[in-house]
């Protein structure tokens, strides 16, 4: 447990999920929610929950990004809104 | 969505990386009950190799690896697994998935046989979560119709 590490770890987090959720492209989107996926994942295993670091990395990182991006491609890739 | 793609390096690579990270796979699952990892997290590194081959290839080349009535049958297979574990040990006269009491038929002592009950488990669970990711990546990516190359 360094608190210096997971101070930067959580506000690196808290950047990359504005930007997912406020970005136009949905793509953009998507990667970023892997990217935040990620570095939550990191935080899990910072703080020394392992087995929720490794769920996290392999599911949220990695199925669930290629869901998303499979299902943007059935829809318009810009947000409207 | 997933045309094939015109790229020999991406696709010698995906091929050649996909058997390293079944082993993965099977290693994390195998490993389960005394490190991190498990049946859920195995059976997603298993999944991920053969989305991978998705999305380097296409569907058919997957389909032609893992069947759509093979999958079918990998999803309930596990489920049979994990069931029919927690109704020996019913049947022995322990709890509902208590492994303690596989003794009585396995050729080792309580704690191992515990153990074993255990690794049984994951292996199962293993089976059905590969089985569904991969059903549901291919569910989503052809629009639910399993064809490739027409659609679009």
């Amino acid at each position: 447990m360094i608190w210096q590490l997971d101070i930067i770890l959580l506000i690196i987090v808290v950047i990359c999920a504005l930007a997912a959720i406020s970005v136009k492209d949905l793509l953009s989107s998507a990667i970023l929610f892997g990217a935040y996926s990620f570095l939550l994942c990191l935080v899990w295993a910072e703080m020394g929950a392992v087995d929720v670091a490794f769920t996290e990395a392999t599911v949220g990182a990695g199925i669930s990004t290629a869901f998303f991006i499979g299902a943007i491609y059935h829809t318009s890739r810009r947000t409207k809104d | 969505m997933i045309r094939d793609f015109e790229g020999v390096i991406i696709k010698t690579v995906c091929r050649a990386v996909t058997p390293f990270i079944q082993l993965y796979g099977l290693y994390v699952i195998a490993h389960g009950h005394y490190s991190p990892g498990g049946g859920f997290q195995g059976g997603c590194i298993l999944a991920a190799s053969l989305i991978l081959m998705a999305l380097a290839y296409d569907i058919k080349e997957v389909k032609k690896q893992l069947s759509e009535k093979l999958n079918t049958i990998f999803c309930s297979l596990g489920v049979i697994i994990y069931a029919g574990i927690g109704l020996l040990c019913l049947i022995l006269g322990a709890n509902y998935l208590d492994y303690g009491i596989l003794y009585k038929i396995l050729p080792v002592d309580a704690a191992h046989a515990r153990s074993l009950g255990i690794l049984g488990v994951e292996i199962g669970v293993g089976f059905t979560v590969m089985a569904v990711m991969i059903s549901i990546f291919l569910n989503i990516a052809s629009g639910g119709q399993h064809e490739e190359g027409e659609e679009r």
